[in-house]
């Protein structure tokens, strides 16, 4: 894991110094909260619905025991007890009071954390593959690079005002976990003819309220090129990107608006003046970074403890199944700890799960720990031998849920039970979705698919990548779902069709029922997934199990 | 400003604990959206809007909503999450 230096160390405990003088300032009055809002909003602190929201940046979305017991302490002390972790690899604290921000500051600044750069129109924290530096089919670890772009965009004097807000996600497997293609930015880690390491570098991908697959901007560019290269981009889209008007601010717009070749041949000639000013010492820096990346001492024991429990108890067999991703080592796994119980609110722990998690993490996982965009908890480096003892750890902490891509994996975000700019709620969807289909006991025969929920067109719950895609909104004074088909976070990134007309909140649960029955009629095989099926016979035959004849009729 | 089209209240966040909060009678602020002045008529209601956004600092986006019916959004703030059995709905600030 990176290790804060001295210069990381001082920067955090200064800003969260210069956060109390801000608080404190407001509070007396001699800020308003127009000048104030600005300030807080730099340092992750936002004000939603009910109270406060405290949004902590869990840079590429690692973290040690240390700082999720920290993390932990926070709920207890200034919280409710819990804390929810996001669909962009944060942590957000749903309730806590202004005077106690600057308190929260330092004690995660103690254990290297802060909520610098996790709001506002700046380089937003980065993610990354959530098995970085473990998958089996990972050609290079991400993190790295991850932390690099993190280090050159905090603070960045020229890029603290772009048009809009701006997210970098970094991969390093030819599955993109990362999401990639939806991103502003989307690097992709791959290698030349001669097998010199490189990037993909993909421009102009997100979701919100025009959703876009980003496009290839450079099919192969060098290593060293990586900062003059997003410093040439970053530089053009600051120049070009439009400011008059929110909606069309993001790059994914001027690129549009300009077309590829343009933004290509204006970042090129920007490149060319940039790359003279990066001696070197940018690489210099990469490598001491990677040293921090190293992979773990992993341990050579039998594996026998684990065969055994598979062979004796289903229901480890089952999480077996689904909650478990092969490793580098074939004698280790990556465990993903679903934080989906069913009926649950996606991504919610409680302070006593997040410190059983941190216990795991210390014993058993090389003391690392993962938040996924998906929004579970990844324990990346377990030997098999350790398997039924971690398994009974999670247990006993309610955390054991054998659910990882089925239908009640199902991400949402936090809507209109918490968030301001929502339409209607996104939570309470997922929970009744998740407790249906657990009633039915159908999810294993479903197989995998990917449910994603936003309580508005703002997305944050990827709805247009999920199988089906949920987004709320308000329709005649209630809440209404909009339901999409078909889209793809991963490497064949597809943004999801909607269906027609909404369902009222009594409507979309049966509405995904009949759905899925649609798909359990239609499949070849039971090893015939959702989407495949949706991609091989396209929207009509599931239009028709949402539809009557006559509301079909109307559309058209 | 939204036309006036029938009484309305008025309500904020409280600056300190950001909590939802709704202006009186008496001119204070109460957590209880019981407890809400309600406004017949338009010109003091924005009058009274006015002054608050120049005057209180004790609260963060003062504004005036429908008394009735509530919106759906204004009754997740005047009760809490849905989702939890945590906010004002359980009788935690
Ligand atoms: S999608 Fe909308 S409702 Fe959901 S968190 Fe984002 S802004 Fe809020």
């Amino acid at each position: 894991m990176y290790n804060y230096t001295v210069f990381d160390k001082d920067f955090v405990a200064t800003r969260a110094a210069q956060f109390r003088d801000q608080v404190q300032r407001r509070i007396e009055g001699t800020l308003t909260e127009d000048e104030f809002k600005p300030l807080r909003l730099m340092n992750g602190l936002y004000l939603l619905l009910h109270a406060y929201m405290l949004r902590v940046a869990i840079p590429y979305g690692t973290l040690n025991s240390q700082q999720m017991r920290a993390l932990a302490d926070i709920a207890d002390k200034w919280d409710k007890g819990y804390a929810h972790f996001s669909t962009r690899q944060n942590v957000q604290f749903h309730w806590p009071k202004l005077r106690d921000v600057p308190d929260i500051l330092e004690a995660l600044a103690a254990v290297h954390m802060h909520a610098i750069q996790t709001s506002g129109a700046c380089i937003r924290s980065v993610t990354a593959d959530h098995f970085a530096g473990a998958a089996a089919d990972e050609l290079s670890d991400p993190r790295p690079t991850a932390e690099l772009v993190r280090q050159w965009s905090t603070d960045h004097p020229e890029f603290a005002f772009l048009p809009r807000k701006f997210k970098i996600a970094v991969s390093g497997s030819p599955q993109d976990r990362a999401v990639t293609k939806f991103h502003d930015i989307g690097l992709r880690l791959v290698q030349d003819a001669t097998g010199a390491p490189g990037y993909e570098v993909s421009v102009g991908g997100g979701l919100g309220r025009t959703p876009m697959v980003g496009k290839v901007l450079r099919g192969f560019l060098p290593r060293a090129d990586l900062l003059p290269y997003l410093e040439a981009i970053l530089q053009v889209y600051n120049l070009i990107g439009r400011r008059d008007n929110k909606y069309k601010a993001r790059i994914k717009i001027t690129l549009h608006e300009h077309g590829l070749e343009d933004i290509r041949q204006q970042v090129e000639a920007s490149f060319s003046l940039q790359r003279a000013r990066f001696d070197g010492t940018d690489q210099d820096i990469l490598a001491r970074i990677e040293a921090d990346f190293m992979l773990p001492a992993y341990k050579t024991a039998p594996i026998s403890a684990f065969e055994r429990q598979l062979a004796n108890d289903p229901s480890f067999r089952a999480f077996s199944e689904t909650n478990l991703h092969p490793h580098k080592n074939p004698d280790y796994a990556i465990v993903t700890v679903s934080l989906k119980a069913h009926g649950a609110t996606p991504g919610d722990a409680s302070s006593a799960q997040m410190r059983v998690l941190a216990e795991i993490a210390a014993r058993w996982s090389h003391d690392e720990l993962r938040v996924s965009h998906e929004q579970n908890i990844i324990l990346p480096h377990v030997h098999k031998g350790d398997l039924p003892e971690v398994y009974k750890a999670l247990q006993a902490a309610g955390l054991a849920t054998a659910n990882i891509g089925l239908i009640s994996d199902l991400i949402a975000c936090p809507g209109m039970d918490y968030c301001d700019l929502a339409t209607a709620r996104s939570t309470i969807v997922a929970q009744s979705i998740a407790l249906r289909f657990e009633a039915l006991k159908q999810e294993h025969t479903i197989g995998p698919l990917k449910i994603k929920i936003s309580g508005c067109i703002n997305a944050c719950g990827h709805h247009h990548a999920g199988h089906i895609g949920i987004l709320g909104l308000e329709k005649a004074g209630v809440e209404s779902y909009q339901i999409t088909l078909g889209g793809d976070g991963s490497q064949n990134a597809t943004i999801g069709k909607p269906t027609g007309k909404g369902f009222s909140s009594d409507e979309i649960v049966p509405a995904i029922e009949r759905l899925i029955e649609a798909y359990l009629l239609l499949r070849h095989s039971a090893s015939e997934a959702f989407l495949t099926t949706y991609r091989r016979l396209g929207p009509a035959p599931f239009k028709a199990a949402l539809y009557s004849a006559k509301e079909r009729k109307n559309e058209l | 400003m939204p036309q006036f089209s029938a009484p309305q209240i008025l309500t904020a966040n409280d600056l300190l604990s950001g909590e939802v909060v709704y202006h009186t009678k008496t001119g204070a602020w109460s957590c209880r959206h019981k407890d809400a002045a309600i406004f017949d008529q338009p010109n003091p209601a924005a009058d009274c809007l006015k002054e608050i956004i120049q005057n209180d600092a004790s609260v963060v986006s003062p504004y005036l909503v429908r008394a009735l019916p509530m919106h759906f959004r204004e009754a997740f703030r005047a009760a809490g999450p849905s989702n939890r059995f945590i906010g004002k709905q359980a009788g935690h600030t």
